[in-house]
């Protein structure tokens, strides 16, 4: 046991749980974990701080760097405003089973209350988006606090957690020692795989004629990617993958039917929606992939692999239920199939060419023009980094997300890096930086929007100053385009505020002013040399910003209307058809 | 559809909120709510009646089993369980219907926990619908304040 401060006590618990980087904005309520922090690292400590411009940025670079790493993000800012502030990273982290802990400094214990300066009710603010928050008013309770913190955010279904800390706490004193195991009574995940269940599933499988695996972000939460690839090329079953699963299983596959949902494939949701057993593996039934619900899926039955009991049978009944760790359960799974599968079984050959008719007959789609298209660019920043086994790509949200979701090829999990559930504009360029401090060898590229970039932009100045390189790819449209695309499909074509042109600002300029390399490219002809100018610059140490001009018209296709089915599939050049879904 | 539900929960700040938020976020009212210590030091139990539909109450229930500072949380059917709660009635009582009222009291073992010359306060302690019927009979007398406790349940006991 070592006496000494709370802050101190924090700084040593974060480094027990071997956290190498974390990433705040301090404050009056924080300082003396921040003067912890700069003793430690003064004494020779390997923690890492990376300051960011917001705490926002903050959090999302927590986020990023947990998303590509499998670690937990670590997230520090001080009170009121400070965790405020942080809240949008938070609730992205909690719709997207990010692990998050966060640590905000409070109001001393004895003016809590009592509206003290930059006092704000950080555990009540957070409520409903973490799976915990401690509010915490004596030093002796930090370092089992956050041993307890760690251990909720990522046990179970992974999330964010806040441990909000007094500034008397952090002051005083305490025998520090850090303890081995937490004392959570009430805190029990899954950690079984039931086998009779396992035993119905494997029968069903091999009972489907047009079996699909619908596979979420759980597949790489719960690091079951691997199994995932065995029991696919075992069974000859195609899998889709959501936005959170991409990467979870290799988009180049065979098997690969491609991604569901709002923008998806017409190809995978016309495979989904004519299964007969959707076998889900850490996904939600999300909105944005079912559409109508009553008409996702109809004459399917359903398996659901899924850690977080509250998501079997939420949106969508199970069949069959399997309430477990991922990993585990895809292992007992092969297992069981393996048993009970006949030997030169070649599954479901039909099935399989009718998808690779339906892809043959409705591939994504867009038409070269004057102006540079979204989708031209993202087909050339593919074509820029394709063999290579080192890219994570994050983006922001919109237009420019769906595209890089189509477009780009991801073959490893945690390789693509995106807010799904929350959709949050701006997660692009601070998730990039960091990931960037997780995986210091990747190059991380951030396929941006313009409203995006200029909501979260100022983090490239972090990624400058903490040597956290990224290229950012702008896919610059002048609108924001998402909203603009609903307007002119939906709203009569009338621009409500969805207009960003004009001569400002100048994004190259304001790149180079963060001490990024800029370049514009406004034509076909100079978009491969900037590209490899832009990995060149980032090999060398430098965040580079494409910033690409392109068709504000370019709409996302194909489409499906909110709460429309598959069978509502708008495609690319058959406007005509979104007032035909409308009148109905 | 009205259920009531029975967490035990570990006594921890804002354990409560924390379940009373998943109502909350679905528009859902709680209609009575009862929290007191159990037979374990630490641990409380919340009991809470809610009227709320069945694939959302499934939902909560989850939701509610996967809160840190929660122990267990059972559904209580009226068949299965011991339900009781307390009021707290003051009724207007000019002399000449002491009598009635009295009477009502005496059928329903509601005792007269004080008395003015023009009202009494009844104390009633049993199933909350036995409740419910002593205030509807006594209501045309006039109730001048009301409350409840909120009901409170366990389990039946074990029969083998």
């Amino acid at each position: 046991m070592t006496r000494m401060t709370g802050a101190d006590a924090i700084i040593r618990s974060l480094e027990a749980e071997g956290v190498d980087v974390c990433f705040g904005v301090p404050g009056g309520m924080i300082i003396d974990t921040y003067d912890a922090l700069y003793r430690a690292i003064a004494n020779g400590s390997k923690l890492r701080h990376v300051l960011a411009r917001h705490e926002q940025g903050a959090g999302h670079m927590a986020e990023g760097y947990a998303r590509a790493s499998g670690k937990v993000g670590v997230a520090i800012a001080t009170s009121g405003p400070g965790a405020t502030n942080l809240i949008t990273a938070i609730a992205d982290a909690w719709m997207d089973s990010t692990p998050l802990v966060c640590i905000t400094g409070q109001v001393p214990s004895y003016k809590i209350g009592t509206d003290a300066f930059q006092e704000t009710n950080a555990t009540g603010i957070t409520l409903p988006i973490v799976k915990h928050s401690w509010l915490v008013q004596k030093a002796s309770e930090i370092p089992a606090t956050i041993k307890a913190a760690f251990h909720v955010a990522q046990t179970g279904r992974s999330g964010p957690v806040l441990v909000d800390i007094t500034r008397d706490a952090q002051i005083a004193e305490l025998d520090f020692k850090y303890p081995d195991h937490v004392d959570l009574p009430g805190w029990n995940p899954p950690r079984k795989v039931n086998h009779r269940q396992i035993i119905a599933a494997a029968k069903a499988i091999l009972e489907a004629d047009k079996p699909i695996f619908y596979v979420g972000g759980g597949i790489i939460n719960g690091e079951a990617s691997a199994e995932l690839l065995e029991l696919a090329e075992l069974t000859n079953i195609p899998v889709v993958t959501t936005l959170t699963g991409k990467g979870g299983f290799p988009d180049s596959h065979p098997l690969h039917a491609g991604i569901p949902g709002m923008h998806g494939m017409k190809y995978s949701n016309l495979a989904l929606n004519r299964a007969d057993l959707v076998i889900a593996v850490g996904t939600r039934f999300d909105d944005r992939v079912t559409g109508n619900v009553a008409a996702f899926a109809p004459n399917a039955k359903v398996i659901h692999f899924e850690v977080d009991a509250a998501e079997i049978g939420k949106i969508r009944e199970a069949q069959i239920p399997i309430c477990a760790p991922l990993q585990p359960a895809l292992v007992r799974l092969l297992a069981e199939l393996r048993k009970q599968m006949p030997e030169g079984r070649e599954g479901p050959t039909e099935w399989l060419d009718k998808i690779a008719g339906w892809k043959e007959e409705f591939p994504l789609r867009y038409d070269l023009g004057d102006m540079l298209k979204p989708q031209q660019i993202l087909e050339a920043v593919r074509d820029a980094t394709e063999g290579r086994d080192d890219v994570v790509w994050t983006t922001g949200v919109g237009q420019h997300q769906m595209w890089a979701m189509q477009y780009l090829v991801c073959d490893r999990p945690r390789s693509f890096i995106t807010s799904g559930g929350l959709g949050t504009m701006g997660f692009g360029i601070p998730a990039a930086v960091g990931a960037k401090a997780a995986r210091p060898d990747a190059t991380v590229i951030c396929i941006d929007g313009d409203g995006c970039f200029q909501m979260t932009s100022k983090e490239l100045t972090t990624a400058t100053l903490h040597g956290l390189p990224i290229i950012v790819v702008l896919l610059r449209n002048g609108y924001l385009g998402m909203v603009r695309q609903w307007q002119e499909m939906f709203y009569g074509e009338r621009y409500s505020q969805t207009d960003l042109t004009g001569p400002i600002p100048d994004y190259a300029k304001m790149a180079e002013a963060f001490g990024a390399v800029a370049m514009t490219v406004t034509n076909a002809g100079e978009l491969d040399a900037a590209l490899e100018r832009a990995l060149a610059e980032n090999a060398a140490g430098r965040s580079v910003l494409v910033d690409a001009v392109c068709d504000p018209k370019e709409k996302v296709f194909p489409m499906i209307p909110a709460g429309a089915s598959a069978a509502d599939t708008i495609e690319y050049g058959s406007h005509e058809k979104a007032e035909e879904v409308e009148a109905r | 559809m009205k259920h009531t539900l029975s967490v035990l929960v570990e006594d921890k700040p804002g354990a409560l909120s924390r379940i009373s938020n998943l109502f909350a976020r679905r528009g859902y009212n709680i209609e009575s709510l009862a929290v007191g210590q159990t037979e374990r030091e630490g641990v409380s139990r919340i009991t809470l009646r809610v009227d709320c539909a069945e694939h959302s109450l499934e939902q909560i229930t989850k939701q509610i089993h996967k809160l840190v500072n929660v122990l267990r949380i059972t559904e209580l059917t009226p068949d299965d369980a011991v339900e009781r709660e307390i009021a707290l009635f003051t009724v207007a009582a000019p002399p000449e219907r002491r009598g009635e009222l009295m009477a009502f009291a005496d059928h329903y073992g509601a005792r007269v926990s004080d008395l003015g010359p023009q009202e009494i306060v009844f104390e009633m302690v049993g199933h909350p619908e036995d409740l419910d019927s002593f205030e509807e009979l006594v209501r045309p007398y006039g109730i001048k304040e009301m409350v409840r406790t909120g009901r409170i349940g366990l389990s039946r006991a074990v029969r083998h």
